[in-house]
């Protein structure tokens, strides 16, 4: 890394410009709707495969074309229930990204496994389309919860699922198990957390049930037909789950993920470390600077949400692109604040650099009341590495969030406005009281 | 048709009065297509409702007047209708309405009977020894009754119920026999053109080019264009700039006859100068006031303040354009630690204050955050005991009649201000009525009242109530408190004490995990549109001690409950 540093800014958009890591894929229909599903996925009569495949390639060949991109770390498959795809589209879109970048033989490309039969029976044939890492989404090990849910599978075909796996990728498998559930109790949730431990394998993924409108477990809790547990106790989950898992030798990187061994998902650090990515699929999000059309800015854009309009565009003029927003460089310091944070590393002066290279975070935000009394107060730390929320504060990050946004938001538009006026000041290094 | 050619026996002047939607408008209306002053057409639809807020709340606020002409048996007649407010709040306009008219049309429906308006109505032009027509409306509805109705009338008024006419207003049936029996029945005014000139205002309105337009009713005499006139409230004297009569528009003329009702325009500035009630006579020939002469009295108070104090001379303005045209509004400037400088504002009832806010807000695109008003002390700094006082007193109780009692009590004004009036109202129907005079400042066991979060004290809060008030008040703002203040990472302790004393408590949960689970590309956009709102959200914050406080919470706990 430290080889492609050069002063100046163009060197180091270069330097960002060349190790786009991610691409994620879109394939956004499922056989069912899970009961607190809100994302963007079809459950059609029938999908034409070859037809998506056709979109999938040509969608990618144009976006990696238009981003001017010379290599990909990473490749993640997603949705939907991707695992119903076939496996000659995963290796046509694979083979469309190492035709117009540099896909590395040590790329990590991942798959999202919905662990039902039909899914079973295709994982070997993925691994020979080019998937080398499986996620699969385990969410519970109790059937009457996974039928509470609308789950389409068995807590015995999930592990099954797992251990096949597990044979075909070792040490590169995730699990994604879900807590907050209906009925659940923090006991209740400890035994089936450490179930999972038992048989899953480097990698896993926590995340809370959150209730979102318009889903049918939503209805379901308003109507009281289901509840779900209190949030005094699904804080009191993850926290003990928080525990668990470092008994058991993971290491928490982010909020909701934790590694053993090292396997940490080198494609979703690539969005905590605000890199560039480019998505390609019904719904996809990306952020990327459209080189080819003379672009210098990082644009914020979201692929076209229903399949059949999505697929009708990309035939046209090559993409489905719906919203495109080029993101001002406060907007953009913003998100690398956000996700940065995410990671207990949190955000190191390095990466902060890359993205402003002419104030650090001592500056812009190490001088203001707030951010010294969270740190005080043990949620927050601010050092020679960097800007990270101890054990504590990542719990209660979004809680941080807004007062530091709005610092960094003060200090920006301080800069402009003396820019304006024509007398840009360089940060004082001695502590001013400022709210 | 010249005016002058109208005897005095030609002329009746008579209004409709009834209770809230039993169809006083309406045949209004229907009288003024009969007699031609407005061409019939779907849209004449009260005609006489000229406000957007009347129109919109299907209410009569301002009382309109129109000369009507009929011809009745060969002869021409001059009826001058005065369409008056039907609501409780406006008693004292339909009083003076009815003070320059010899007979009323009382409405009744013809299915909902007599209520509680058709009775108050009914004893202010019985004690004005006005001539009663009792109408029956609606009758073209299906549950009608006019049987039982114009039983109910001869029971109550004692009126015989052959002398009750069935209409429909809406279908125009026997409307022409009203207009029949106005003539035949009521009076003409007792009045004659060659006494002196003397006349009653029973209404005014403000108009940005001419100044105060005041609606008069000619008790003797006759003025003319060019005269100078004086009111007798004031003193003040005036020059008759423009006058003429209503049809329900303005016709000048040169000259108004005793008898006879038009409006005159004279150089009055604000409508304070041209008060309902009031008498006016020619300079140098003075005149006996006419009786009844009241200025308004405020009912029910309310402290109005703008949402943001730099919209407060906005606000302002508007304030004082619409009272320009209400002279029973009583505005008085006040001043509150939260919310800035604003105004107490008294008025005649509920409705009226709603009027007034709408009216703001429409008319003005104001936007108001209306309180419950701070009512004044005196602080006595003495070490005698202080007087111990029930909250109301009762003085006396008459009876009036044998079905009505008059009671009175000595209240304290603050549990008058708010909404006694409005309860005394609902809980009797409307059949009860209320009036107050000041009494003076009496002592009371009155405390002064804080709100503390976390231990540190909110001075914006800051309030004195009665001792026997001090527990509820206290938990209800404290209520108020904790659903307007978001959580945070500790719990926040809100307590209302009376020096060291906690009387109330509640309490606002700490978070203990308030993080977004899953934040992967595309779900960043998402969250940061919130992150950024909560940001903003920052900038307009309080800090009390640890605890940040929305602007909004201060506004939440101190506005009126039935907002």
């Amino acid at each position: 890394m430290t080889g492609y540093w050069v002063s100046g800014h163009m060197a180091i958009q270069r330097h960002l410009l060349d190790r786009v890591s991610a691409f994620p894929s879109q394939w956004p229909f499922c056989l069912r709707r899970c009961s607190y599903c809100n994302f963007n996925k079809y459950v059609p009569r029938r999908v034409d495969n070859a037809a998506m495949t056709r979109c999938l390639v040509k969608e990618t060949a144009t976006l990696l074309r238009l981003s001017r991109v010379a290599r990909i770390n990473s490749v993640f498959f997603g949705g939907g229930t991707p695992s119903l795809a076939s496996p000659s589209t995963i290796a046509a879109v694979l083979e469309t990204v190492s035709q117009n970048a540099h896909l590395p033989n040590e790329a990590e490309v991942t798959l999202e496994v919905n662990p039902t039969p039909t899914g079973m029976a295709k994982l070997k044939d993925f691994t020979e389309a080019g998937v080398n890492r499986f996620s699969v989404g385990v969410q519970s090990l109790r059937d009457d919860d996974l039928k509470r849910l609308g789950r389409d599978h068995s807590s015995w075909e999930a592990l099954k699922a797992i251990s096949e796996a597990r044979t075909l990728c070792p040490g590169r498998v995730s699990v994604d198990v879900m807590f907050g559930l209906p009925g659940q109790s923090v006991e209740s949730w400890e035994g089936e957390l450490e179930r999972v431990l038992d048989v899953c394998d480097d990698h896993v993924s926590l995340y809370q049930l959150t209730l979102e409108r318009g889903t049918q477990l939503f209805k379901q809790v308003e109507f009281g037909e289901q509840t779900v547990p209190g949030d005094d106790v699904t804080a009191v989950m993850y926290r003990t789950a928080r525990r668990i898992l470092e008994n058991r030798g993971f290491l928490q990187y982010e909020v909701s993920n934790f590694a053993k061994n090292g396997a940490v998902s080198l494609h979703n650090l690539g969005y905590w470390r605000a890199r560039q990515y480019i998505g390609v699929g019904p719904g996809a999000h990306g952020r990327f600077v459209p080189q080819a059309e003379g672009a210098v800015q990082r644009e914020a854009r979201t692929q076209t949400l229903e399949p059949d309009v999505w697929m009708r565009e990309v035939q046209q003029v090559g993409h489905g692109t719906r919203r495109r927003t080029r993101l001002t460089q406060l907007a953009l310091l913003e998100e690398v604040l956000v996700m940065a944070l995410r990671m207990t590393d949190g955000l190191t002066h390095q990466d902060w650099a890359m993205f402003n290279p002419d104030a650090g975070l001592h500056c812009i935000l190490g001088q203001s009341e707030d951010v010294l009394e969270l740190q005080e107060r043990g949620l927050l730390i601010l050092d020679v590495r960097g800007l990270r929320c101890s054990w504590e504060g990542l719990a209660l990050l979004d809680s941080m969030l807004p007062t530091l946004l709005f610092h960094l938001e003060k200090y920006i538009s301080n800069q402009e406005k003396q820019k304006e006026e024509g007398s840009p000041s360089l940060c004082q290094g001695g502590k001013s009281k400022t709210r | 048709m010249d005016i002058c050619e109208f005897a005095v026996d030609k002329i009746r002047n008579f209004s409709i009065i009834a209770h809230i939607d039993h169809g006083k408008s309406t045949l209004a209306d229907r009288l003024l297509e009969i007699t031609g002053a407005i061409v019939k057409t779907d849209r004449n639809k009260q005609v006489l409702d000229k406000l957007q807020v009347e129109r919109e709340r299907g209410i009569t606020v301002k009382a309109q007047t129109a000369s009507l002409f009929y011809r009745h048996r060969g002869q021409t007649y001059l009826l001058n209708l005065i369409d008056t407010p039907g609501h409780v709040d406006f008693s004292y306009e339909v009083s003076r309405s009815i003070s320059a008219c010899q007979g009323v049309l009382l409405v009744v429906d013809a299915n909902q009977g007599i209520q509680a308006q058709t009775v108050a109505n009914f004893y202010l032009a019985f004690e004005a020894q006005l001539t009663i027509i009792p109408v029956i409306n609606k009758i073209d509805l299906k549950n009608a009754d006019p049987e039982r109705v114009e039983s109910q009338i001869e029971k109550v008024f004692d009126i015989p119920r052959e002398e009750c006419i069935r209409i429909s207003a809406k279908l125009g049936t026997n409307v022409d026999q009203v207009l029949q029996e106005v003539v035949k029945r009521i009076p003409h005014p007792a009045v004659s053109k060659a006494d002196a000139f003397r006349a009653l205002v029973f209404d005014s309105t403000f108009d940005h080019y001419r100044g105060v337009v005041a609606n008069i009713a000619l008790f003797g005499g006759q003025v003319a264009k060019g005269d100078k006139i004086v009111s007798a409230h004031l003193g003040k004297t005036y020059e008759v700039n423009e006058l003429g009569i209503l049809t329900p528009d303005e016709h000048p003329r040169d000259r108004l006859y005793a008898g006879q009702v038009g409006y005159v325009v004279a150089g009055m500035k604000e409508v304070k100068e041209a008060q309902v009630g009031d008498t006016l006579y020619h300079q140098n020939k003075p005149v006996e006031a006419l009786p009844g002469f009241k200025p308004a009295k405020a009912m029910v108070f309310a402290g109005m303040y703008p949402m943001d104090q730099s919209e407060y001379s906005g606000l302002r303005s508007a304030v004082e354009k619409l009272t320009l045209n209400d002279s029973s509004v009583t505005v008085q400037r006040d001043s509150s630690l939260a919310l800035g400088a604003g105004w107490r504002l008294g008025f005649l009832g509920l409705l009226h204050m709603e009027v007034f806010n709408q009216r703001l807000e429409q008319e003005y695109n104001a936007s108001v955050i209306v309180t419950s008003p701070t009512v004044p002390y005196k602080a006595v700094l003495c070490s005698a005991k202080l007087m111990k006082n029930r909250r109301a007193v009762q003085k006396n109780m008459v009876y009036i009649d044998d079905q009505r009692v008059m009671m009175k009590y000595l209240f304290p004004l603050n549990e008058v201000v708010v909404d006694f009036y409005d309860q005394l109202k609902s809980l009797s129907s409307g059949y009860a009525s209320f009036d107050y005079e000041d009494a003076g400042y009496q002592p009371a066991d009155l405390i002064k009242m804080d709100f503390l979060l976390n231990g540190r004290p909110v001075e914006e809060l800051t309030t004195i109530v009665h001792k026997d008030r001090a527990y509820s008040t206290g938990k209800f703002m404290c209520e108020r408190l904790k659903d307007s203040i978001p959580r945070q990472m500790f719990e926040i302790a809100v307590q209302a004490a009376i020096g060291s004393k906690i009387i109330a408590r509640e309490t606002i949960k700490a978070y203990r995990k308030n993080v977004l689970a899953k934040c992967y590309g595309g779900d960043v956009t998402r969250k940061m549109k919130l992150l950024k709102k909560q940001a903003e959200g920052k900038k307009k914050m309080r800090r009390i001690g640890n605890v940040d406080v929305p602007k909004d919470a201060f506004i939440n706990v101190l506005k009126r409950k039935d907002k």
